[in-house]
């Protein structure tokens, strides 16, 4: 069985810093990770290749220095890495990044045989759309698995998977034939440590790298900036609130009169709160 | 694996700065928002979207409706009529068994086709595990611009949808458009906007539409839905007093202390991340970007240093208070009141005073 996992580059973003003068993101010697997401939806493919045999291959579209993730990747115990790589894939909107990976997912299927399961991360923390997974599925006609929290079976034999979904409220059962889309939720497995043999091999691999013609994407008006519908009007830093928080006085105070303190300044700023606990009280 | 044909022409040129829009988007008009109607609730979020809806409607002169999808007629006329209150002028909807559960392939056929029928301006739909499903979806099928968990929805001055949202883990917003195609979707995550106001009584039309789609021809099957035992999901992000605690409280036992404080209150309680990987709290109850979005008339913040990725889930919120040992923490920053003292000694004298003064006044009153 071959599986594919779609991972992304992405900024550490806590560690993301906005220049205060001219709003501007300063990504100068910004670490870069693997999307914390992607981490769940590579570890549940090996878990199944483990399982059922087969080859996980991991994609990514980015620079040239997204290697570094792939390689990475590839230590925790993937088989091959594919990274597309092109200007032209520049400036990418969700419908553009679905439509370069699809193109590469439809190329992999040729070069290393077609894909029964395509995972993505839920979501990813610079982008955070959750988009790209559900815009893969449609443009190849995938079964899609959104939110999945457990493959709960997959039978190769009849080309069916059956899956828990989580959803509002519930979680769904699903079933439905392969090849499907999963998009893993977070939390759903923990991400084993590389073997050395792993280390060795990933130091080994080489890994492939396809412009968008080597990927068979031709039609170029779809791509990057050109083919993305949105456009990004400003990037703004959140406008701090104008005064600091009302700072309550501690000093020389007992905590039985701190919390009067503070149960005071509660009432006298939102009295509908009182009226609301007195009636909570009451009713209980 | 081919690429699925597409349904609509692509504009020429550079996508998103051309200025004209096509000549077959200029019928497109009206404001939609799907209102998601599960087990026959529908989720709180669809109200929220409604009262923004209405004001964008508003602002292009334009009509406001909803869409609504289902098996069970009695539960989709209920929901129609919610919408109405909440500000609909129509509502359009589809009944169909193939709808009785959520599924992607049926309700993605179902909402595209309505869209290529009558054609709205902007979509809008919940960020919910539903709506980002949905979403991604039908904008690629329609290839058309899509912008998820925006925070605030406007009109430009030349008429467009600008949908700001957080981008880089909430360090900063950006104001995103769809310039040339149609419709212009966004998603809103719940409890991000404001409920508004019901007004009973208020009534529309309804626009009946078929789904023409057979069972057998859905290949993904629902076998089971397991409803959440505790079904706080939801309770978190719509409650009017949260309690949270983050690492400041050093030990799974003393959040005990912010359990006690929200029983007092009738309030729900939650924490910072930290607490969900450390094992002290279930994941449903963590609070911010990766968590819940809450906005209730009090946040209570105990021991939780405020980090950008905590402050945009709490920031809706009328009156934040935050105890911290640090005065220079950054939760100062966004706190309406603060207080620089021991959370671990502070709980519990507030649960006291809490307790005392609503039991005398009930005494009293
Ligand atoms: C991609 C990404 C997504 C994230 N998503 C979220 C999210 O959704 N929600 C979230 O909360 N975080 C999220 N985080 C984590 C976030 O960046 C912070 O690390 C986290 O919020 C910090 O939690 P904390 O405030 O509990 O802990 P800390 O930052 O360690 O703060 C503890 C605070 O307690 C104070 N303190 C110590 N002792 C006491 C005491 N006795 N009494 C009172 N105060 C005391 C300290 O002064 C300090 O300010 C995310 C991070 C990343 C990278
Ligand atoms: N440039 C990319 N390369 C590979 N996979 C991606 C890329 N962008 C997004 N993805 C995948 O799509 C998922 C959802 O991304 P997003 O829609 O940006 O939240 C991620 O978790 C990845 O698995």
């Amino acid at each position: 069985m071959h599986i594919v996992v779609c991972m992304k580059q992405v900024p550490d973003s806590a560690q993301i810093r906005v220049h205060p003068v001219t709003n501007t993101i300063m990504r100068q010697g910004v670490p870069t990770i693997i999307n914390p997401y992607d981490l769940f939806a590579l570890e549940e493919a090996m878990r199944l290749r483990d399982r059922f045999g087969g080859e996980v291959t991991v994609l990514t579209m980015g620079p040239p220095m997204a290697e570094d993730s792939l390689r990475k990747a590839l230590t925790f115990g993937a088989d091959r890495a594919v990274l597309l790589t092109d200007r032209f894939f520049a400036g990418s909107d969700t419908l553009a990044t679905s439509y370069a990976l699809a193109g590469a997912l439809a190329k992999i299927g040729e070069e290393f045989g077609k894909p029964s399961i395509v995972f993505t991360g839920k979501q990813t923390i610079d982008g955070d759309t959750a988009q790209v997974g559900p815009g893969i599925a449609k443009r190849l006609r995938l079964n899609q698995l959104t939110y999945v929290a457990r493959i709960a079976e997959l039978d190769l034999a009849a080309e069916e998977i059956t899956v828990e979904r989580r959803a509002e409220g519930g979680v769904q059962v699903l079933s439905t034939r392969l090849p499907v889309l999963v998009t893993m939720l977070e939390g759903t497995n923990e991400m084993r440590r590389g073997t050395l043999e792993d280390a060795f091999r990933a130091a080994r691999t080489q890994v492939v790298t396809w412009s968008a013609a080597d990927a068979g994407i031709t039609d170029l008006t779809k791509c990057g900036l050109r083919g993305s519908p949105t456009i990004v009007k400003k990037v703004f830093a959140p406008s701090a609130r104008a005064e600091k928080a009302h700072q309550i006085p501690t000093a020389d105070l007992s905590f039985e009169a701190l919390a009067e303190a503070v149960m005071g300044e509660i009432f006298a700023r939102q009295p509908a709160i009182e009226g609301d606990l007195m009636r909570f009280s009451s009713g209980q | 694996m081919a690429e699925a044909p597409k349904q609509a022409p692509a504009a020429a040129g550079r996508a998103a700065t051309k200025k004209e829009l096509p000549e077959h988007f200029k019928a497109y008009k009206h404001v939609w928002v799907v209102v998601e109607c599960e087990h026959g609730v529908v989720h709180p979020v669809s109200f929220e979207l409604l009262g923004e809806g209405r004001k964008l409607a508003d602002k292009r002169g334009a009509e406001l409706a909803g869409v609504v999808m289902g098996n069970d007629r009695a539960a989709i006329a209920a929901a129609a009529a919610a919408a109405f209150e909440y500000g609909a002028d129509l509502v359009y909807t589809i009944a169909d068994p193939a709808l009785a559960h959520y599924r992607n392939e049926a309700f993605t056929k179902g909402l595209t086709d309505l869209v290529n029928t009558y054609k709205p301006e902007i979509l809008l739909l919940g960020a919910t595990t539903l709506g980002r499903d949905l979403a991604g979806s039908v904008a690629t099928t329609l290839l058309t611009g899509l912008t998820a968990d925006c925070t605030e929805l406007a009109i430009d001055e030349e008429g467009s949808l600008a949908a700001t949202r957080p981008t880089f883990g909430g360090s900063l917003l950006c104001t995103i458009m769809t310039l040339n195609y149609r419709p212009q979707m966004a998603t809103v995550r719940p409890r991000v906007l404001a409920m508004p106001e019901r007004q009973p009584g208020r009534s529309g039309r309804i626009v009946e539409h078929p789904l023409d789609l057979a069972e057998d021809d859905i290949v993904t099957k629902v076998l089971r839905f397991v409803a959440d035992r505790d079904s706080n999901q939801a309770q978190l992000a719509y409650a009017d007093i949260v309690v949270a605690g983050g690492l400041g409280l050093r030990s799974a036992e003393n959040f005990q202390l912010v359990k006690s404080l929200a029983e007092v209150l009738g309030a729900e309680y939650g924490g910072s991340r930290p607490l969900v990987q450390k094992g002290w709290i279930a994941a449903d109850r963590q609070i911010g970007q990766t968590g819940k979005t809450i906005r209730p008339k009090l946040y209570i913040a105990a021991g939780i240093s405020g980090a950008i990725q905590h402050r945009v889930g709490v920031e809706g919120a009328d009156m934040i208070v935050a105890i911290n040992t640090d005065p220079n923490a950054q939760i100062f920053d966004f706190a309406h009141v603060g207080i620089v003292a021991d959370a671990i000694k502070l709980l519990p004298a507030l649960t006291e005073a809490f307790r005392k003064h609503l039991s005398v006044n009930r005494l009293a009153g």
